[in-house]
């Protein structure tokens, strides 16, 4: 009996441990097969204006700027759609109709990114080149639609936690002062929320910039360095999309195979930068009013 | 006194209602935007979608190239990687659940375990496909197989099971610990009887939500497990499988001429499955919540 409570208790502390098993495994294996790019190509190369694997031409900076104007372009949209719906689901929708808006909410955050991807090929980016006259309509803007759409889930719900975790005693002193809903909103619950709300833009920032099935199908794959506002509308590649549709054909223990993965590296580390840094921002307080009761 | 400024009161009020009407609407108009897209896409799906399924369509095998046929191995892919996906992820994730709720102590460990989660869960998706290549596609040589692609799904699942066990086990009331142990039961005992049975409901949602990602996601099997086509079913874990995220991916991207009907129809399968994946977790959640006791 007091064997197998042993046992048993073992086996779940070894459990509990494997996540930090997991994570060293994977920084292992990214930088056993990433690593040797640094001794292979040198830096300058790696950070020229030009990638062009054909030709050994392994400049990463047209990546990141394509995976940088996406996310920011995403950002723009999914912002202010996100902390509107957000404040709405919040503070302003009727009991019934919030019952209603979650879910659809989760309903989005559910639908995987290459049904999204077939939609940005099939309507939307036809849609681009009709409405916007460009020679393509697979454009950084179509990408960042799409990857708005991905990230608005992310930022609705982690902005409402926020709003949720707003004191009710905040509200009713702002009430009781004379404010207005609005004013109630904007001037008290807006601000004492703001970190839970910083907070949600970074997850939505990590979750657009490591998304990569819907941006490799519609943002024309062409590894352009920004210039200028022109960039929006044209093709980008993202770091993400590169590794997906390349990485298939290279053969392992290559150049380019290495290089790959040293794309892998730079994204694991901006998802660990960013995971980390909002995790210490939002030790979430409990809602005030039951410090209040209890 | 100089009562006058009090006269002013009345026009003050008109104007800050003016405002809060405006930024009402505001809000209201940017949850419309939020959500019409979400709607309009389901629905636009569904409506291509129908034509195309058959109980042909969804039992045969493809036949011309895939431009005509069934989806048969895409579907039984998909559902082979969703059960190897669960039986590992599913096990583990709990234990660690269990762990963190009830084992762990305060101390930096368990503050590193919790960082680790946070970081997995911020991994992007095809980075855990460039970690199941290195490590279990070519180090541990299982090649392109489900078994490689189940396991890097499984360990991308892991954080999402983990923090909804944790905080399903964390929401069972003191008491029901105290009782447990005060009628003579062990801590197993007592999680195994008591607890576990009282946060099911909440640790069950957590995995269909965690695996309704796995089934969605493309990126992570692109270079562990998916293939572009398979003239039979798979016959053991060790072999490469069709998925239907995979499937959509190349049926709208790398095949040309490919009918569209085809297309939308592989695209509904996919989204039924995710979209009912949803609403059971849904209906599990909110029915515990109505049997709840405490």
């Amino acid at each position: 009996m007091r064997k197998s409570e042993k046992l048993i208790t073992n086996t779940i502390r070894i459990a509990g441990s494997s996540t930090i098993l997991f994570i060293l495994l994977i920084f292992v294996f990214l930088m056993k097969e990433g690593l040797p790019t640094i001794q292979e190509i040198s830096i300058g190369d790696l950070l020229s204006k030009r990638w062009y694997p054909i030709e050994e031409l392994y400049g990463i900076l047209p990546l990141i700027s394509g995976s940088l104007i996406v996310t920011i372009f995403s950002m723009v949209i999914a912002f202010p759609l996100g902390i509107g719906t957000a404040i709405y689901i919040g503070e302003i929708a009727p009991p019934g109709l919030k019952e209603i808006l979650k879910p659809l909410v989760e309903v989005l955050a559910g639908i995987p990114s290459v049904v999204l991807g077939f939609i940005g090929i099939l309507v939307l980016s036809p849609m681009m080149r009709t409405g916007l006259k460009l020679p393509t309509g697979l454009t950084a803007l179509t990408g960042s639609i799409l990857l708005a759409l991905i990230s608005i889930p992310t930022i609705v719900s982690i902005a409402e936690d926020a709003l949720y975790a707003v004191p009710n005693s905040y509200r009713e002193a702002a009430y009781a002062l004379g404010a207005t809903h609005w004013q109630i909103i904007w001037y008290v619950v807006l601000p004492a929320g703001r970190s839970g709300i910083l907070n949600a833009v970074m997850l939505g920032v990590g979750r657009s910039l490591g998304e990569t099935m819907a941006v490799m199908m519609v943002t024309g794959n062409a590894p352009t360095l920004f210039s200028g506002l022109n960039s929006f509308i044209s093709p980008v590649r993202t770091m993400t999309a590169t590794i997906a549709s390349e990485m298939g054909e290279v053969a392992s223990g290559s150049s380019h195979y290495h290089v790959l993965f040293f794309i892998g590296i730079l994204l694991f580390l901006f998802s660990l930068i960013i995971n980390i840094t909002s995790s210490t921002l939002s030790a979430r307080p409990k809602r005030g009013k039951d410090q209040v009761i209890s | 006194m100089n009562l006058s400024s009090y006269s002013k009161e009345p026009k003050f009020r008109i104007s800050r209602n003016l405002i809060q009407e405006i930024g009402f609407m505001g809000i209201r108009l940017i949850t419309v935007i939020t959500i019409f897209p979400i709607l309009a896409i389901v629905v636009f799906i569904a409506i291509k979608g129908i034509p195309a399924i058959s109980w042909e369509f969804l039992t045969a095998m493809p036949r011309d190239g895939m431009r005509a046929g069934g989806i048969l191995p895409a579907i039984v892919g998909t559902l082979y990687l969703m059960v190897g996906t669960a039986t590992i992820s599913i096990p583990l994730g709990i234990a660690a659940g269990i762990y963190l709720a009830e084992y762990a102590p305060d101390n930096l460990w368990t503050r590193l375990i919790r960082i680790a989660i946070i970081s997995l869960a911020g991994i992007p998706s095809v980075v855990y496909g460039l970690f199941g290549l290195g490590l279990f596609v070519l180090f541990f040589e299982f090649g392109i197989s489900i078994l490689s692609a189940a396991l890097t799904l499984s360990i991308m699942t892991l954080p999402v099971i983990i923090s909804t066990s944790e905080e399903a086990l964390r929401s069972v009331p003191y008491k029901f610990r105290v009782i447990g142990i005060s009628l003579g039961g062990t801590q197993w005992q007592t999680i195994r009887k008591v607890i576990l049975p009282q946060a099911l409901p909440g640790i069950v949602t957590g995995i269909i939500l965690g695996l309704e990602r796995a089934v969605g996601e493309t990126a992570p099997i692109l270079f562990t497990g998916a293939t572009f086509f398979l003239p039979h079913l798979p016959s053991s874990p060790l072999d490469a499988t069709m998925a239907l995220p995979y499937h959509i991916y190349v049926i709208s991207t790398q095949i040309p001429g490919m009918p569209i009907t085809i297309q939308y129809g592989t695209v509904l399968v996919l989204l039924v499955i995710v979209l009912a994946m949803d609403v059971i977790a849904s209906v599990i959640r909110s029915r515990a919540r109505a049997k709840r006791q405490w």
